[in-house]
């Protein structure tokens, strides 16, 4: 047991719970103490919605004004389904951060994926070019595009030194002014009837991601296709780069020290341009995947604010800890609040932006989440500095036997006697 | 003219004061990615602030009620409360990176996706829709300050059309507080020791100055100027309006502060020209630049071959495109503050 918590990867996970917890307990707190206040809501209010917040996947709705739980297979697939972006956007900023950068550009890039992708599936000619191959030309042209703006922070850091984080945020609100600008004189925009502000549907043209089956699996759910599965595919993938292959230990060399990778023959420029433009690349495909999925409208006026998905990159990297498969978890999750959040405005006078305001305090915290990862080595030091006395009760009978030195394997041993 | 000089002032202003704000924070050792997220609380609360007054009509009890120095001080009232408030949520930025030592970059993303948050959800429980207007009439009508007010109704002079009519207080406290708060930066002693902390804090300490406080009183100062700047864009540019967004004007902000070279005189200019494309952005359709009639923006932009770039859509992005393009010449002499973002670590002295 204590060797298993003194492993790293443990204490990881552990310091990513209690982020969780104490973000859904902040949530919980904001939702007791505004029943409280606001006379219209009040304390059983409150108590709906903190359940919701814990179990709003699970909720089967309401009868007779009291909330059913269950297995419902609808919330689930809604889940995956929203989780398809966030993971996506994740692993571009895990990939990033791993490789030493700070991707804050995530959501620029996602844009850039965006237009590609509506564009080439909007304004191929299914009637020619068979939908299957419209769909996989705006795929991978929605990863071209996001690896390409990716491309720019890189080069910009690479070249001229100049931080990565300034240059996204610049490269970000170009991108947001851009795509407004390109789909203004597009024809793209929907005109079915009063929706001016979306453009089509990639149904709309007949493209469409396959369900593969989940619809079956999650009946009711509208929107589940693929999508996931290609997602879990890719952060397999990016998992295999960065541990198993060459080019991904040079990415992370370099990210750890740029001076010391180059002085070992890596080629440290193109390294970071390249782990910028994987990082787009990435943040592009799960664009192209939300889209693709012939459910989904898009907003084209951006240039007021960045898609949430990249900020939500952010949180779904840092709570994994850059780690692409924890990744497909800490994305799940995020959807999950996600899910539970419109249940609450559905069901509560509460909205979902608590939801948001839960994903913010977890990355707040996941900021230090060394000092949790501290506090917990210290906490487990303790309780076996506790034990110590016990170990040398013990030994007294033995007065040759040297006194335990090493905390963690003879404090295991001792109790094993 | 003068309607070209109001708007870029309009939109220039919260800019340099924002901008004024990265600087205190940068100066003294902490990043502030955080300004955006200031700016959306102080609006947040500024806006709260007068809708509650004017709901519980505070201001009806008050003996001059109606007169318009009354609805002025009631709009620096806004203003105090948001600085203030805003102080206060930066507060967790310097909790974070100060006493922490948490990387500065990711505190400040978070408080940037906690600020839209918190306020969307008390928005949508307070006023049941996605916007938190004032409770009656509008900006305008409530604080704008008129010729007519002034004994001026009958000149028709240049300058009393452009600066005294149809402003704001708002906008004339900001210039007055930028001097101050740039004079108290370079030529008072705390300036100097704030300064000192975001170049080489072993040093600092090592002279006996405490980094710890310094540093809070950067982040502090930084709260305030972003709060009250935040509240400052919700009143003069959306009609007191708060909807948990102020259109990235936080992080243009950021973008005036590194094409000033985190210098206040090269900010207020920088701050000017940025103020200027928004300005030409927003409102070129109606910008008669010489007074003969014709709006030659708008004819610009009418125009088959030119129109493609003279767009307001062109002049949105310049501001980010300027500012990249000055980061990639400028960054071999960039004047950043050498210690910035790094978490004062008294072992490496």
């Amino acid at each position: 047991m204590k060797r298993f918590l003194n492993k790293d990867g443990t204490k990881s996970v552990l310091s990513t719970l209690i982020s969780i917890l104490i973000g859904l307990l902040a949530g919980a707190v904001i939702i007791l103490i505004v029943g409280l206040v606001d006379s219209k809501l009040g304390i059983k209010e409150a108590w709906k919605g903190i359940r919701l917040i814990f179990f709003g996947l699970f909720s089967k709705g309401q009868q007779a004004g009291r909330l059913v739980f269950g297995f419902n297979p609808t919330n689930i697939g809604d889940m995956l389904f929203r989780a398809v972006p966030i993971i996506m956007t994740g692993l571009s900023v895990s990939l990033a951060y791993k490789t030493g950068l700070f991707n804050i550009g995530a959501s620029g890039q996602y844009l850039a994926g965006t237009t590609a992708t509506l564009f080439i599936a909007l304004k191929m000619n299914t009637a020619v070019v068979s939908p299957w191959i419209v769909w996989i030309l705006a795929f991978f042209g929605g990863i071209l595009a996001g690896a390409l703006w990716g491309a720019i922070p890189g080069i910009l850091k690479a070249f001229l030194n100049i931080n990565e984080v300034l240059a996204c945020i610049m490269t970000n609100w170009l991108a947001a002014n851009i795509v407004t600008w390109m789909f203004e004189g597009s024809g793209l925009q929907c005109t079915e009837g009063t929706k001016t502000q979306v453009i089509w549907k990639t149904s709309h043209n007949g493209v469409a991601t396959a369900k593969m089956g989940l619809d079956k699996l999650f009946p009711g759910s509208q929107q589940v296709d693929g999508g996931i599965i290609v997602v879990i595919l890719i952060a397999i993938l990016v998992y295999i780069l960065l541990t198993k292959t060459t080019l991904g230990f040079e990415l992370k060399a370099c990210g750890s020290n740029r001076h010391a990778a180059r002085y070992a023959g890596i080629k440290d420029k193109r390294s970071i341009v390249l782990s910028m433009a994987i990082a787009g690349a990435l943040a592009g495909a799960g664009a192209s995947l939300y889209w693709l999925s012939g459910s989904t409208e898009f907003h084209w006026q951006t240039y007021l604010s960045l898609p949430g998905e990249g900020f939500t990159g952010i949180a779904v990297a840092l709570l994994g800890a850059c780690n692409p498969i924890a990744n497909i978890f800490t994305g799940m999750f995020m959807s999950t609040l996600n899910v539970a959040g419109s249940k609450l405005s559905f069901f509560t006078g509460y909205n979902e932006y608590i939801t948001d305001v839960i994903i913010a305090v977890i990355v707040y915290l996941s900021a230090f989440s060394l000092l949790i990862k501290t506090w917990l080595t210290k906490r487990f030091k303790k309780s076996e500095d506790r034990r110590i006395p016990d170990v040398v009760y013990t030994s007294k009978n033995a007065p040759g036997e040297a006194a335990p030195t090493v905390h963690g394997n003879n404090g295991k041993e001792g109790k094993a006697k | 003219m003068s309607y070209l000089v109001q708007q870029t002032l309009i939109y220039a202003i919260p800019l340099m004061i924002v901008a004024l704000a990265g600087v205190f924070a940068e100066r003294s050792g902490i990043i502030n990615l955080a300004l955006e997220g200031i700016m959306i609380f102080g609006a947040f609360i500024g806006v709260l602030f007068v809708h509650l007054c004017q709901k519980y009509g505070v201001f009806e009890l008050l003996p001059n009620n109606g007169n318009w120095g009354t609805m002025q001080l009631f709009e620096l009232l806004g203003m105090l409360i948001s600085g203030m408030l805003g102080a206060l949520f930066a507060l967790l930025l310097g909790f974070a990176a100060i006493n922490l030592k948490a990387d500065q970059t990711i505190s400040g993303t978070a408080l940037n996706m906690l600020a839209p948050a918190i306020v969307l959800f008390f928005v949508r429980i307070i006023a049941n829709q996605e916007e938190l207007r004032l409770y009656k009439g509008d900006a305008a009508q409530w604080f704008m300050i008129k010729k007519g007010m002034l004994g001026l109704g009958e000149s028709d002079g240049f300058l009393v059309n452009t600066f005294l009519n149809k402003v704001y207080l708002a906008t004339y406290v900001c210039i007055i507080l930028f001097v101050i708060c740039a004079i108290i930066l370079y030529k008072t002693k705390f300036g100097l020791r704030l300064r000192s902390c975001g170049e080489n804090p072993q040093a600092a300490d090592s002279l006996g100055i405490n980094v710890r406080r310094m540093r809070y009183s950067g982040v502090l100062i930084s709260g305030a100027l972003a709060g009250m700047g935040g509240f400052v864009y919700a009143l003069t540019t959306s009609n007191c309006m708060s909807n948990g967004d102020v259109a990235g004007f936080g992080f243009l902000a950021l973008a005036v502060m590194i094409f000033g070279n985190w210098k206040p005189l090269n900010i207020a200019g920088a701050a000017l020209l940025f103020g200027l494309f928004k300005c030409l952005a927003a409102g070129y359709s109606s910008i008669d630049i010489n007074g003969d009639g014709t709006k030659l923006l708008f004819e610009l932009s009418k125009h088959p071959t030119w129109g493609k770039v003279l767009n307001p859509n062109f002049y949105r992005m310049l501001p980010y495109l300027i500012s990249l393009l000055v980061l990639a010449f400028t960054s071999k002499k960039s004047r950043a503050p050498k210690a910035e973002g790094i978490p004062y670590d008294k072992g490496q002295r």
